[in-house]
């Protein structure tokens, strides 16, 4: 009896390895067939059968992407934009988040429902208008109308306010004894306190912001001012896939890499995001 | 009424610093969502270019949609598709991957990342990626593979009927990490003691996901479900990448992969229809406002614990 309930332990075990290894191939092997063809020469890529395997590795792709196109400067504008975007957010939605969760003003409630629906508002819908704002105040073609619209998200004011809710009244109430002001409280007692949620919050932003496209895509039409992911789009769509395939796959491995390494670095802020609130990256 | 005003006064003056911390997320709320969402709902009655001031036409945009516009229904059946496609095929994956996940196993962390890595990759570098690997003929490593299984090869990109499952195939393995954690997360709050309960009747593994996993897990299974379908309705990006090069416009050969949001950018962005694209965003919002709900009762949970 015993032998029987060990030999079906071990069977369910082998299942499990089984599946979750095989879907881990799944996986990884459009990764890793990025990162192959992207080192190949022309011949390799055409040849038959497709193989993992780099007879003759080259970075002639990645050399091209960099002087055929001012690559260079797409990644400036992606990490300018996704820095200052996440800078903002954090100071904005932590400072608000403070208001909204410890003082006591007219209109509070209603003022943070209202931010709460911009949650649940399909971004379609503001599209247009935003766009003919954003045109109306000259900012087409510019960082301000990439990095403006999106400094003070709506998710992120309800991550902080849910975070400060939880540090003790008393603690602000000793620091207004000892003569505090409020910006004071919020720079030496809220900020310091809620600096994981804030990780949290700064990892997301700029995730999000680094792989952002339809805003960009809209608002976006000169080439200097493309950001990495559009300039990528753009790339794709003209170089289809001739010999230039291997150029492609450069580009989305240099999209792809930055944000891995920050991922694999920050996983538990990350994992914790999703589950506290389900955040998924918007666009 | 005047003692009143003047208390309010006083008060906003009082609370200075609150308004004076909220403001820069409530004045870009304002500018950038607040006042757009209701501007969109307004403009969805218009007809308007950009260029010359918006002109009142009623609900002319909505009955032209309605009545008279193939393309839209195309686009609703294409969205419909995907999302029926993709969130059940997408869910019932993940939950595999979470139950496999949780049990004692080694390398959890390993096979977690794996699955997640989509979650923070670009959806255009998703794209480019998997419109390499559909690429037709024979350079395709999907192709090749189906070659070496004795199928036939498929032309993905091209044809008007596999762009939309190859869109599908690779959406779902781009989310199954997210809905994975998500799962993950319902699947421990759920108390052992019910396992072990279980186990005294002498229910055997199946048993116990069918009558004790499951039914906890009801209240994670719809806000995975909410979520998937909120996020499936608004396709675009992939449709964007596959469909692009092939010549067609935006939704690819004979508008076979055309998803509503695909069908918006072009009527709004590229043909500069800002009044009926409006529409089709205020159509879009109220399908998602009404699938939510429907969700919510279908799925509701039938007990606490």
């Amino acid at each position: 009896m015993r032998s029987l309930f060990k030999a079906k332990k071990r069977l369910t075990n082998i299942i499990v390895y089984t599946f979750l290894t095989l879907g881990a191939l799944t996986m990884v092997i459009p990764y890793v067939w990025m990162i192959v063809t992207s080192i190949k020469p022309i011949e390799e890529i055409q040849a038959y059968p497709p193989s993992f395997y780099v007879h003759n590795p080259t970075l002639e792709p990645y050399r091209e992407l960099f002087y055929l196109l001012p690559m260079g400067r797409y990644i400036f504008n992606s990490l300018f934009v996704s820095c200052l975007v996440t800078l903002c957010n954090v100071f904005f939605c932590s400072l608000a988040g403070y208001a909204f969760a410890k003082h006591k003003f007219y209109g509070r409630d209603k003022l943070f429902l209202l931010l709460l629906s911009a949650i649940m508002i399909p971004y379609q819908v503001n599209l247009i208008p935003g766009f003919i704002i954003v045109k109306n105040l000259g900012w087409l073609n510019s960082f301000k109308a990439l990095i403006i619209p999106n400094m003070a998200m709506a998710f992120g004011v309800f991550l902080c306010r849910q975070y400060i809710m939880s540090i003790p009244n008393d603690l602000l109430d000793a620091a207004k004894i000892d003569g505090c002001g409020e910006f004071a409280i919020y720079r030496l007692i809220i900020f310091p306190l809620i600096k994981p949620a804030l990780a949290t919050l700064a990892i997301f932003t700029f995730l999000s912001q680094w792989n952002s496209f339809v805003w960009p895509l809209i608002v976006i039409n000169t080439s200097s001012m493309r950001t990495v992911p559009l300039a990528l789009s753009v790339l794709s769509s003209q170089f289809g896939f001739g010999a230039n395939v291997a150029m492609v796959m450069a580009g989305a491995t240099v999209v792809t890499f930055p944000v891995l390494i920050v991922f694999i670095g920050s996983q538990k802020y990350f994992i914790r995001g999703i589950t506290s609130i389900g955040l998924k990256g918007y666009s | 009424m005047g003692v009143k005003k003047k208390g309010l006064l006083k008060e906003v003056i009082n609370q200075r610093y609150s308004y004076l911390f909220i403001s820069p997320a409530i004045i870009l709320f304002f500018v950038f969502v607040f006042i757009p969402v209701i501007a969109s709902f307004f403009l969805s009655f218009t007809r308007y270019n950009v260029l010359n001031p918006p002109a009142w036409v009623g609900l002319d945009n909505y009955r032209q949609i309605f009545l008279n516009d193939p393309r839209f229904w195309k686009a609703l059946r294409n969205t419909g598709v995907y999302v029926l496609g993709v969130v059940p095929l997408g869910i019932w994956l993940s939950l595999l991957l979470a139950v496999a996940i949780d049990q004692k196993i080694r390398f959890k962390n390993f096979y977690k990342t794996m699955f997640f890595m989509p979650v923070v990759t670009s959806v255009i570098a998703i794209s480019v990626i998997w419109k390499w690997l559909f690429a037709g003929g024979k350079y395709g490593l999907v192709n090749y593979i189906l070659i070496k299984l004795g199928l036939s090869p498929i032309d993905w990109v091209m044809s008007p009927t596999w762009t939309l499952p190859a869109i599908m195939i690779m959406s779902i393995w781009a989310g199954l990490g997210y809905n994975m954690i998500l799962l993950l997360t319902g699947l421990q709050t759920i108390p052992n003691t019910f396992y072990e309960a279980a186990e005294v009747d002498g229910a055997g593994s199946w048993h116990k996901f069918w009558h004790v996993t499951l039914p906890l897990l009801r209240p994670t299974l719809l806000f995975v479900t909410i979520m998937s379908m909120i996020n499936s309705f608004q396709v675009f990006e992939q449709v964007y990448i596959m469909t692009s090069g092939t010549g067609k416009g935006v939704g690819g050969v004979l508008d076979c992969a055309l998803s509503l949001v695909a069908y918006l950018y072009e009527r709004g962005f590229q043909r500069f229809e800002m009044g009926y694209a409006s529409a089709i965003a205020y159509i879009l919002f109220g399908i998602i406002f009404l699938v939510t709900l429907i969700n919510l009762r279908l799925i509701r949970p039938r007990f606490e614990y």
